[in-house]
């Protein structure tokens, strides 16, 4: 929404914009001053970031909208674990081998993931988020480091994630869903880890010195995310916490 | 909010916490009936004992401290377990460097959970049992159970590391969902928090015993069906009833759902809740029977691969049989 203050007024600031504001420079106010596009950029300065980017995928509120942000997760996943399929780096795995024996897994295991929540929300009488188009041009998949790289970022984001928005659900079968799920996922977190060193499996890049996993609210998870996610598929994930 | 601060709020709803910490009592209360629950009841050796079942069906309430205690009884199984790592022959480096990441972990598990019991106004930390309490040749203390070598047998050592890290992982997921931890946002995330680092120890377990012990590189390792001996890093199946299936299929089964632990704000039991303690070859959540019929881009999927993506939760009962398989005949901690 747009607020008209004077120039050099700091717009009253809510919590979640403060890191957004950006005050207008004296230089700037001269060339905004009497030109419309100035007039536009103005009134952009004092609005949310959903303002700035119209077409972030808001995932709702309460049980539903965790359900679509686990949701929005996983369809991230399960397109990387697709699209790496057709690299060079998965093509070129032994038949039988331990790492396209694990991929393969990974696909399957997130494909249902992903499609299981889309059912589960539906069967919540909520409607899915739409279909996110990613953005994987920072993606090596003829690479075996950029790959397992990537998959062991997702897979440890997704554990902080899931770990972070327990709180957040109010209905117990949809916890005990979410448990089932993060289990698995850290698993796979563990072995990808594993291939990309031996031993790493647990790391303090994932646990605090406590031996506990660090968890992420969604607004952090989301900030890592997006930068998968194209333009118009951004999450916005304000609803939920 | 101060998390100690917290849970003394919390206790204060509970005033029967000594009661409930009181096992001698609670294990008399249940001696009658005792002939109809032998018959009834199917004895493998991980679920043996009758006053288990009794004790399992009478966990009603448990409050947080309750809940962090039975934790802290588990990770000080695991610690004591993990401690013992020290005599094994033929394995690898890198294998027993793991097996010492995870021994402090599990040490840093158990200090954890003393502290936050200790923060409960009027909480009883469960005491330190020590090493003497366990006997994890299945035993009961003879050190002569069905692994007897398990100290220096690095084969029969995972096998038992596995069960155990898989037993926690589903002892965690059984108790999220409950009344006193939901309420408690705190409790719930650090449960979750250690519960996603047991997951990944048993993957990393599964690894080291699909590579074999001696393996230094165990990332490297293959699967084979049926996934007893050389399984993956998640359960497929039941993985044909696990490690040693004789007496480790009941980590892999189904627990019991006809206990009193209530579920959520509501206070809902079992599947009324949505919580139902089902085997790991279970392919139904959230009423939703997976196949490439209900998910149309499965098609072709290996069927393997729906109870693979789930793990399952247990309830406290089943998980207490299994972990007094490796408490000395006589101690009560787990019933």
């Amino acid at each position: 929404m747009s607020t008209n203050l004077p120039l050099g007024t700091p717009p009253p600031v809510a919590a979640i914009d403060r890191p957004l504001y950006t005050p207008i420079k004296r230089r700037s106010f001269f060339m905004y001053a009497g030109a419309t596009a100035g007039a536009t950029a103005l009134v952009l300065a004092g609005c949310s970031k959903s303002d700035e980017t119209p077409g972030l995928v808001n995932v709702g509120s309460g049980d539903a909208g965790v359900l679509n942000y686990a949701y929005a997760l996983e369809q991230l996943e399960a397109a990387f674990y697709t699209k790496l399929r057709s690299g060079s780096y998965y093509m070129g795995l032994g038949s039988t081998s331990a790492e396209k024996l694990i991929l393969d897994d990974l696909y399957y295991h997130e494909v249902i993931h992903r499609d299981f929540l889309n059912a589960a929300i539906v069967a919540a009488k909520a409607t899915p988020i739409k279909s996110l188009e990613v953005d994987f041009s920072g993606i090596n998949f003829n690479d075996r480091a950029s790959v397992l790289g990537t998959a062991k970022a997702f897979e440890d984001l997704g554990v902080a994630a899931y770990n972070g928005a327990g709180q957040y659900i109010t209905n117990p079968g949809y916890l005990f869903i979410a448990g089932k799920i993060v289990s698995v996922e850290a698993r796979h977190a563990a072995i990808i880890r594993d291939l990309v060193m031996e031993n790493t499996f647990v790391g303090t890049d994932i646990a605090g010195s406590n031996s506990q996993e660090i968890s992420k609210s969604p607004s952090t998870v989301v900030a890592t995310a997006n930068t998968f996610l194209a333009n118009g598929s951004k999450l916005d994930v304000s609803g939920i916490m | 909010m101060n998390f100690f601060q917290i849970l003394s709020e919390i206790e204060k709803v509970d005033p029967e916490v000594y009661e409930r910490l009181d096992s001698r009592r609670r294990v008399f209360k249940h001696m009658s009936g005792v002939g109809q629950k032998l018959a009834a009841a199917a004895l493998p050796m991980f679920v043996g004992s009758v006053l288990n079942k009794a004790y399992a069906q009478t966990n009603s309430g448990l409050a947080v401290q309750d809940v962090l205690n039975f934790a802290l009884k588990l990770e000080y199984l695991e610690m004591y377990f993990y401690q013992q790592r020290t005599g094994l022959q033929n394995i690898s480096v890198n294998n027993m460097a793991a097996l010492a990441t995870i021994a402090s972990d599990e040490l840093n598990h158990v200090n954890f959970l003393k502290t936050a019991i200790g923060g409960i106004s009027g909480a009883v930390v469960f005491s330190d049992p020590t090493v003497n309490a366990y006997d994890f040749s299945g035993g009961k203390g003879t050190g002569a159970g069905p692994f007897s070598d398990w100290k220096s047998n690095p084969a029969t050592y995972l096998a038992l590391a596995e069960s155990l890290e898989d037993t926690g992982v589903r002892a965690y997921k059984g108790a999220a969902p409950l009344t006193s931890v939901m309420a408690n946002k705190t409790v719930l995330t650090a449960a979750l928090n250690i519960h996603s680092i047991e997951a990944r120890h048993a993957s990393h377990i599964r690894a080291m015993r699909r590579a074999g012990a001696s393996n230094n590189t165990p990332s490297q390792g293959v699967p084979a069906s049926p996934y007893d001996a050389k399984p993956k890093s998640w359960i497929s199946g039941t993985d044909n009833g696990g490690a040693a299936a004789m007496y480790t299929a009941p980590v892999y089964g189904a627990g019991n759902d006809t206990g009193t632990a209530t579920y959520g704000a509501s206070n809902q039991t079992g599947s009324a809740a949505g919580v139902t303690f089902v085997a790991e070859s279970n392919i139904t959540q959230g009423g939703v029977a997976l196949s490439s019929t209900t998910l149309p881009n499965t098609a072709n999927f290996p069927a393997s691969a729906f109870s693979e993506a789930f793990d399952e939760g247990l309830d406290v009962g089943t998980v207490s049989a299994i972990a007094k398989t490796f408490v000395v005949a006589g101690n009560t901690m787990f019933g």
